[in-house]
Formats: structure tokens, sequence, C-alpha cells
């Protein structure tokens, strides 16, 4: 019987072992990519190992500040704003989902509830925040449409408000004469760190990836965040090759756009940050996934 | 009369913090479902969207009538039925051997490292597919398959290869996040099964067929049935980024969320691309009606509604 579980375990580590190797291989493609030098990627193409090191690609990168720096500043900026704005309206409605006394209570929360059965989709979308509120083109482009609130995370703020904030503590903070913003803020969000983080990592991790948005409403290369900057890279490297098998001639064009190596680097500057935060809250993040996921 | 009134006054303060989330799903989720008559207009931008002319379902028509219309249905339905199927087969087989691993460290590390894809953007996983597949220096082409004596291949240009590989991708991107959701339901199991079986005699691959499988079906078959609901849509990200957008793979990779998008953005036709995003809509939330339906048949707690 011990046997049958050592065996178990042995197993188990050993296909554990090589899903993870799996699922990092791709990483390594890309940082020896990006470490390589550029000749050595033309000839031999890419590698796990680089066959000639070089540091030129992240040269490359410190020599366009002006652009890849921007675009970085975009990103970081929308991060930081999309997320705190957020996972504060997040919590406010969620918090007033919670307080199943107040009146219309029934219908807020169907209302809620509701967008995560039913959505217009992508064109009436896109018209209403083309035509109606004339995002195209503004910072408000890259933080509002779809990434700003969910349903989902609203939902999930509130039954944990609901499971773990007992009521009489709300009530004895009132009879003391506290105001309900200041319950909300002092008390209420203090004891709700957990979700907190959860949904603040999700939304975070949504907004620094977000791609979708620049690409429908983003033209103006001023407004590019880092991963529309990826994404325009390698079209317009798909459109040339297009062109120059159709046309013959593209080179001239070709000499303004960043080399494989190059393009790999500003990918690897991409993911540093998640691939560098996201192991220190790992434990927060297994957890909301557990938690949402399972009990909705 | 008077009496609810300051009642409701009592909870203003309430009622003004809930004020911005609600507006932004009034702007953000209601007035786009309004839009949805778009798909019975001729837009005509000189009128304006409310005020263009009614068109009847001549979109649909339009829509139906081409071969486009069969085409992204079998693929956003087969794409993701194997999603459902395979994605599940090995999410519960690693949740489990997470289970199995008594280390706490290594199964964190795991679990960490299976996490990774998940937390990354489409655009760098179509970077690092490109890595592997791309033509000239792609790891493939230029080093695996001279090895093996096959010749290159031109991966974006040749749609039988791209189901397969649309779905390694998916697998690789989702494992981790959903054997996370099993392994959760797996380590709620009460030890006393265990404990009892082992007495019992049982070896461990017994006790995962008679108590941690049938345990946790009910997380199985929630999901799966919930997935089922959203079956109609699809990972923009994966099907425009990983192929490149490319257009000699629509065949294979060309589903509805793409279609709506290059209606609308590439090729102008507003009128076929809302059509095709009505059908969509409409669908989708009868399935996911019906789905709720079988669950709630199934196990009452699980049922959204």
């Amino acid at each position: 019987m011990n046997q049958d579980k050592g065996i178990w375990q042995w197993v188990s580590h050993i296909i554990l072992a090589v899903f993870c190797i799996l699922c990092i291989i791709p990483f390594v493609l890309l940082v020896s990519a990006s470490l390589s030098s550029e000749d050595s990627i033309l000839q031999n193409g890419y590698a796990f190992l680089p066959k000639v090191f070089s540091l030129d690609a992240y040269e490359y990168l410190t020599g366009n500040m002006s652009v890849i720096g921007r675009a970085y500043g975009i990103t970081v900026i929308v991060t930081a704003i999309g997320t705190a704005v957020s996972l504060l309206m997040t919590a406010m409605l969620g918090y007033g989902l919670s307080r199943k006394e107040i009146p219309g209570y029934k219908l807020y929360t169907f209302l809620v509830f509701f967008t995560l059965l039913f959505n217009g989709g992508l064109v009436p979308t896109y018209l209403v925040y083309t035509q109606m509120f004339d995002v195209k083109n503004t910072l408000w482009a890259l933080l509002i449409p779809g990434l700003l609130m969910n349903g989902f995370n609203v939902l999930l703020a509130r039954s944990f408000f609901i499971n773990t904030i007992p009521g009489p503590v709300l009530e004895s903070a009132k009879i003391d004469g506290a105001g309900e913003y200041r319950i909300f803020f002092q008390m209420v969000l203090p004891l709700s760190l957990p979700i907190m983080a959860t949904i603040g990592l999700f939304t975070g991790i949504m907004y620094w990836n977000d791609w979708n948005n620049g690409l429908i409403y983003i033209t103006d290369q001023k407004l590019y965040s880092i991963q529309i900057l990826l994404n325009q890279i390698m079209q317009n490297i798909e459109a040339l090759k297009t062109a120059s098998s159709a046309y013959g001639d593209a080179s001239a064009n070709a000499a303004e756009l960043p080399g494989e190596t190059a393009r790999m680097a500003i990918a690897v500057i991409g993911v540093l940050p998640i691939m560098i935060a996201y192991p220190f809250f790992q434990r927060f993040f297994v957890k909301g996934i557990a938690g949402g996921a399972v009990k909705g | 009369m008077k009496k609810t009134l300051s009642r409701n006054k009592a909870y203003l303060p309430i009622l003004v913090m809930m004020l911005p989330g609600m507006v932004y799903l009034l702007i953000n989720n209601y007035l786009p479902m309004a839009g949805l008559v778009i798909a019975f207009k001729n837009i005509d931008y000189s009128k304006g969207i409310w005020a263009s002319d009614w068109n009847g379902f001549t979109n649909f028509k339009f829509l139906f009538q081409t071969n486009d219309a069969y085409v992204i249905t079998r693929n956003t339905l087969l794409y993701n039925g194997a999603f459902i199927v395979i994605g599940l087969i090995c999410a519960v087989g690693v949740a489990i051997l997470l289970n199995e691993v008594r280390n706490r460290f290594m199964s964190r590390l795991y679990q960490t490292v299976m996490l990774l894809p998940f937390l990354i953007s489409m655009v760098i996983v179509s970077y690092l597919v490109f890595g592997f597949l791309g033509e000239d220096q792609g790891y493939l082409n230029h080093t695996l398959l001279p090895k093996l004596g096959l010749e290159p291949i031109s991966w974006y240009m040749e749609p039988k290869y791209w189901p397969y590989i649309l779905v390694l991708v998916n697998l690789w991107k989702s494992i981790g996040f959903n054997c996370v959701i099993y392994l959760a339901s797996i380590i709620g199991i009460d030890q006393e099964y265990y404990e009892a079986a082992t007495l019992d005699g049982a070896s461990r691959w017994q006790q995962i067929r008679k108590i941690t499988l049938p345990l946790i079906s009910p997380v199985i078959i929630t999901l799966t049935l919930l997935a089922i609901g959203r079956i109609f849509y699809s990972d923009f990200g994966l099907f425009y980024q990983v192929p490149m957008n490319s257009g000699m793979l629509y065949d294979t990779t060309n589903v509805i969320d793409t279609y709506v998008f290059r209606g609308l953005l590439q090729n102008n036709d507003i009128g076929m691309s809302s059509a095709a995003g009505f059908y969509q809509s409409v669908v989708g939330f009868v399935l996911v009606i019906l789905t709720n339906y079988a669950v709630r048949k199934f196990s009452k707690d699980n049922a959204l509604f």
C-alpha cells in the first residue's frame, strides 16, 4: 500500500514536471531569441539557447525610448487608473447590493445579473462608444469600454460582503453614529482585503494585457499601449510580407520595422512585469479563482 | 408617505455609492442591447443610427445566403466543443495528479508555472506561436523538421493544420486556470472517505475512481453545462491573433466573433456584421437559459438563477 503511494508520487511528479516544462518552453524560446544576435536568428532560426549572445535588441529598445517608453507609460497609466477606479466602483456597487434593505434592491441585483446573460455584441457597443461618446483616439477608449467593471466581479464582491461582514457590526457602528461612507471606507473595505486583492489582480492583468480596445478604437500612434504596439508591429510585418510577394518590393519600408530580435525583446518587456509580480500574488489569485469560479 | 421618503433618505448614501457602477452598466451593457435593432436597419451614417431606414430581414438573408454563415457556425461549435471535452479531461487529470503531490512547495510551484500562460495576452501568445511556426526562422521549420528529415511547412498558409494548433494553444493557455478550479473542489473533499477506503485496502487508483471523481462530478457537470451555454462565443484573441488574421486560413479559423469584427472594422459591412452579432447574441442567450435549466435539474445549488 505504501509502495502504491510512492509510485503515485513519482508518476505525478514526472507528469506534472513535463506539463510545466511545456508551459514554460515557449517563454524560453522568446527570451532566447531576444538575447541572440540578429544574424544568428536569420541564419539559424529561433533556438532555446542563444547561438550568438547579443544585447543589441535591448539596445534597440533604449534607442527607441520615445516610442516604446511612451507605449509603456500608457500601459502603466491605464492599468493603474483603470484598476483603481474599477475596484472602487465594483466594491461600492457590490456593497450596495449586499444591503438587502435598500429600496429597489431586487431590481438592481437583476440589472447587474442580466449583463452576464445577454449583451449587445461588438457592433452596437462600437457604435455607442464611437457615435454617442466619441471615445475614438482618446485615452478613454483604453479605460472604459468593456474593461472598467463587470457584473461578475460585482456579484463576487457582493457575496463576499454578505458572507464575511456580520450585520450586527454594521448596526453597532451605525448606533455609534458612523455614517454610511465612514462604515464603508473604514470598516467594510479593510475587512475585505482578500476579495479586493483578487478582483484587483484580475482587473490589473486585464488592463495590462488589453489590445482589443486599442485595435478597435485607437489609430493614433501616440496612444499605443505596449500590447497594441506589439500587435501593430506583427500586423505590419504580415502586411509587408503579403505586399512584397504581390509587388516584389517592400524592402524600403521594412527598414523602419524592428528586426526579429527587437520584436521579441519588446514582447519580453511586455510580459516581464506580470511574470515578476504574479508569484507574489499567487496565493490570493488561486484562492480567488477557486472561490469565485465554483461558488459564483 | 413621509415615512417611506425619510426611509429612502437614510439609504441615499448607499444609493449614491451604487450610482457610478449602475451608470457604467447602463452605458456599457444596456445601451448596446438597444442597439441590436441595427441588425434590422440599413445603416446610413448621414441619417444617424436611429433614423436610418428599416430593412427587415435583408441583412440576415444576405448573411445566411453566403457560405460564411455555415463556416463560422461550424467552426465556432466544433472548436468550442473540442475545447470543452479536451480541456475537461486534461484539467481534471492534472488536478488529480496535483492533489497526489504531498510536497506543498512543489505543488505550489507546479500551480504557479501552469498558470503563467493564462496570465499573458493573446498578442504575446501569437509571438510565442510565431517563434515555433514562423516560416523562415521558426523553431519547427528551421530546426526540428530538418532534423527529422522533413520539408519546412508554410504554417500560416495551410488551413488544415490550424484545428490542431488552435486546440493545442487553447489547452496550453487555459489548463492552469481550469485545473485550479478542480483542485479546489478536490481539496474540499472530506479526508475521512479516503481514510476509510485505505483501511478497506482500496488502491489509490480505486480511490480516485470511486471517491474523487464521483464527488467532484457536480462541479464538472456544472462547469461543462455553463461552457455549453457559452458555446456560441469564442475567444476572439485566440482566433484573431494566433493565426495572425491570415486570410488563407479563414476556412478553419473564422468564428462568429472574428467574422463580426472583420465585417465591422475591415470590410465596413455593418449590415452583415450586425446580423451575425444579433444571431450570436440571441442564440447565445437561448443557450444560456437552456443550460441553466439543465443545471437546475441536475443540482439546484449550482444554477445561476
